[in-house]
C-alpha cells in the first residue's frame, strides 16, 4: 500500500544504469517549454518515448550517481511524470536537494540496482530505510531519510512551505515569451 | 558539532541570484521578503545578452526585484560575468563564509576559502526570503599538494588527475591544501574548486594562504575570517598529490570520474569542429593568458571554430588592456560577450549534430553542449587553444616546444 502521510510507496519499478545525469532527465531544451510539458522531454535521448509510458505512483531504481549535473528543477520533472519515489545506489548530493525539495523523496541505497528488474513492484519505506521488491520477495536495509528530510517532503516541498508562511508570492512568475 | 549523516540548518552570509531560474517557467516565485537586502546579490550570467523573449523577461523581472528590496549588490548587464567569477572579484566570495548559488558550479566559491556547493531554486528561495538553507553533512577527504607543476600543465589537468585516480566523491567534502598549495596559482585553485562539482563533491575548500589574501586584497568590504581545518580533523581519507608528476589530460565524452587519457599517450587523431574557453571553470585572465601564449603568430586550422569566452566584463577588460584579444583574433578566435553560454548549449557556440567540440568548460554530458549527437571532451585552456591550431586534440607541449 502507498501511504504518501507515512512516506512509504508501493509501484512499478522503472530501472535506469549508472551515471544518470541532470540533462538526460531535463535537457537545456525543456528550458524553453511551459511547466505544464517540461517533463514531456524527460530522458527522450536514453529512453525516447519514457515520458508517455510512466504511471503516476511509479518508482524510480537508478545506479551509481543518480542525478550528477546542474542545479535544474529534476525533483518537478520527476514528479510531473508521475514518479513518487527514487532509490539509487548513490544520489548526486544537489540531486537529493532537488528532489527532497520538491516533495519527491529521495535514497541512497547501495545494492538496489541488484535487487530490482524493470517493471517489478517496488515499496519504499523511507522512514524505516527497508526497500522490498514485493514481485521477488527480497529486501534491502538503508539509512533512512533524515528527519528534517522527511519533513520538507512531508509538507509538500520547500514552495508550499514558503508559500504557507507567505514569504513568496501564490503564483510562479512566468517569464513571457512572445 | 556535527557529525556526518546530519543534517545542519545554516544561515548564509550571501545569497546570490541568478538570471536563468526567472527563465524556466513555473521555477520562480516572486518573494515577498528579503532576509537582507545587504546579503541578496543579483547576477545576470546564464544567458546575457539576452538570446530571447524568455531571457529579457526573466532579466526584467530580476532588475524589479532588485529595485523592489533595494539590494546592494546587483551586477546587470555590463557589470555582468558568470557569477561565480563576478562574486570573487567583487567581493562577495569572502573567506570562512557560506555562499548559496541555484547554480551547480556555486563549489567555485572554495578556491577563495569560502563554502559553497550547488544548491536548487527552491533552496535559493528559501535563503533568499528566510536566510537559512540545510545541509547534509558528508565525511571529507583531504589532499596534499607537493612539488610544482610543469610547463603547460594546470589546476585542470591536477583537477584531471585526481578525477581519474580516485574516481567520483559523490557524499563527501574536499579539502585542498598542503605545502605545494602555494605553487597553485589562485586561478588554478578556482578551476580546480570550480571542477569539484563534476565528482560529485559536496563542498570543495582550498586552504586560506598569503596568495588568497593577495588576491583578496581591496576587494573585500569588511575583514573575513577565514576557515582552517581543525588539528584534530578527522577525515576519511588523506592523499597526495605530486604536482610535479601531473601531466595534461583529456577527458573522453559523457562524464569526467575515471573517464581521461594522459594526453603523452593519447594515440588518437580526434578531429575537431569547435575549441572553447571560457565558462565558471577557465574563463579567468590567467586562462586567456595561456591561449593567446599558444596561438601568439599563428592560425586556427581550417575548419575549426576556436571560441573565447571572457568570465566577466572585467576579465574581457583586462585582456583587452594587454592585446590578449587582438592576439586571439589575430589567430583566427571568435572572442563573446561573457557568459555562461556555450558551455550548457545556450547561445553562443551551440553544437550541432556529430560535431566534436574540445572544451576548458566544466561539463561533457550528451547534448551539454547542444546536439545529443555531438561529442564533448575536456581539456585545459592550453590543450585546446593546441588543439585549435592543429584541428585535432592535442597536447599542448607539442605545440609550444616545437616553436621553442
Amino acid at each position: 500500500m502507498t501511504d504518501g502521510n507515512n512516506l512509504v510507496y508501493t509501484g512499478r519499478v522503472w530501472k535506469f544504469g549508472d551515471l544518470i545525469n541532470t540533462d538526460m532527465i531535463m535537457p537545456t531544451t525543456a528550458f524553453r517549454l511551459p511547466k505544464n510539458r517540461q517533463h514531456t522531454l524527460c530522458f527522450e535521448a536514453i529512453r525516447p518515448g519514457w515520458a508517455g509510458q510512466v504511471k503516476s505512483g511509479d518508482i524510480l531504481v537508478a545506479g551509481e550517481n543518480f542525478g550528477m549535473g546542474s542545479s535544474r528543477p529534476i525533483g518537478e520533472v520527476l514528479r510531473a511524470c508521475g514518479i513518487v519515489a527514487v532509490v539509487a545506489e548513490s544520489i548526486n548530493g544537489l540531486a537529493l536537494r532537488n528532489c527532497v525539495n520538491s516533495s519527491l523523496p529521495a535514497l541512497n541505497c547501495p545494492g538496489v540496482a541488484a535487487l530490482f528488474e524493470d517493471g517489478d513492484t517496488a515499496r519504499v519505506d523511507f522512514l524505516a530505510g527497508r526497500i522490498e521488491n514485493v514481485t521477488r520477495k527480497r529486501s534491502l536495509e538503508a539509512a533512512p531519510l533524515a528527519p528534517l528530510l522527511a519533513e520538507i517532503v512531508a509538507a509538500g516541498g520547500v514552495i508550499p512551505m514558503l508559500l504557507k508562511d507567505g514569504d513568496i508570492h501564490a503564483e510562479p512568475f512566468v517569464a513571457a515569451s512572445s | 558539532m556535527v557529525r556526518p549523516g546530519d543534517v545542519a540548518v545554516c544561515r548564509p552570509d550571501i545569497v546570490i541570484h541568478i538570471d536563468l531560474p526567472m527563465a524556466i517557467e513555473g521555477a520562480w516565485y516572486r518573494p515577498r521578503k528579503v532576509f537582507d537586502r545587504e546579503r541578496v546579490a543579483v547576477i545576470f550570467d546564464h544567458a546575457v545578452p539576452s538570446p530571447s523573449i524568455k531571457d529579457a523577461s526573466a532579466m526584467a523581472e530580476g532588475r524589479r526585484f532588485a529595485k523592489e528590496f533595494g539590494l546592494k549588490h546587483m551586477f546587470d548587464v555590463g557589470q555582468h560575468g558568470i557569477s561565480h567569477v563576478v562574486a570573487a572579484e567583487r567581493g562577495l566570495t569572502r573567506p570562512g563564509e557560506l555562499l548559496v548559488c541555484a547554480d551547480s558550479h556555486t563549489c567555485a566559491s572554495g578556491g577563495l576559502n569560502c563554502a559553497g556547493r550547488g544548491t536548487g531554486i527552491p533552496d535559493a528561495l528559501q535563503a533568499i526570503t528566510r536566510g537559512v538553507v540545510w545541509y547534509l553533512v558528508t565525511p571529507t577527504v583531504r589532499y596534499e599538494f607537493k612539488g610544482e607543476l610543469g610547463p603547460m600543465v594546470s589546476g585542470k589537468d591536477v583537477f584531471f588527475h585526481i578525477a581519474q585516480t580516485w574516481g567520483g566523491h559523490g557524499n563527501t567534502s574536499i579539502e585542498y591544501g598542503g605545502p605545494g598549495l602555494r605553487a597553485l596559482a589562485m586561478s588554478d585553485r578556482r578551476t580546480m574548486a570550480t571542477m569539484s562539482a563534476e565528482i560529485g563533491a559536496e563542498f570543495a575548500i582550498f586552504d586560506y594562504d598569503e596568495l588568497t589574501a593577495d588576491f583578496l586584497k581591496g576587494r573585500l568590504d569588511r575583514p573575513a575570517t577565514p576557515a582552517h581545518p581543525d588539528a584534530d580533523a578527522d577525515y576519511l581519507d588523506v592523499r597526495t598529490v605530486d604536482l610535479s608528476q601531473v601531466e595534461p589530460y583529456v577527458i573522453l565524452p559523457d562524464s569526467v570520474p575515471r573517464n581521461g587519457v594522459r594526453l603523452s599517450s593519447f594515440a588518437k587523431q580526434i578531429r575537431i569542429d569547435q575549441a572553447f574557453i571560457g565558462s565558471c571553470a577557465n574563463g579567468l585572465i590567467e586562462d586567456l593568458r595561456v591561449a593567446a601564449q599558444v596561438v601568439r603568430g599563428h592560425k586556427v586550422a581550417a575548419g575549426v571554430r576556436f571560441i573565447v569566452t571572457p568570465g566577466s566584463q572585467a576579465v574581457y577588460l583586462q585582456a583587452l588592456r594587454e592585446g590578449l584579444l587582438e592576439t586571439l583574433i589575430e589567430a583566427g578566435a571568435v572572442v563573446t560577450n561573457s557568459t555562461c553560454g556555450a558551455c550548457f548549449g545556450y547561445h553562443m557556440g551551440v553544437l550541432g549534430p556529430g560535431e566534436v567540440c574540445i572544451t576548458a568548460s566544466p561539463r561533457n554530458f550528451k547534448g551539454r553542449m547542444g546536439s545529443t549527437e555531438a561529442s564533448v571532451y575536456l581539456g585545459s585552456p592550453a590543450t585546446v587553444a593546441a588543439s585549435a591550431l592543429t584541428g585535432v586534440i592535442t597536447d599542448p607541449r607539442t605545440v609550444t616546444s616545437a616553436r621553442a
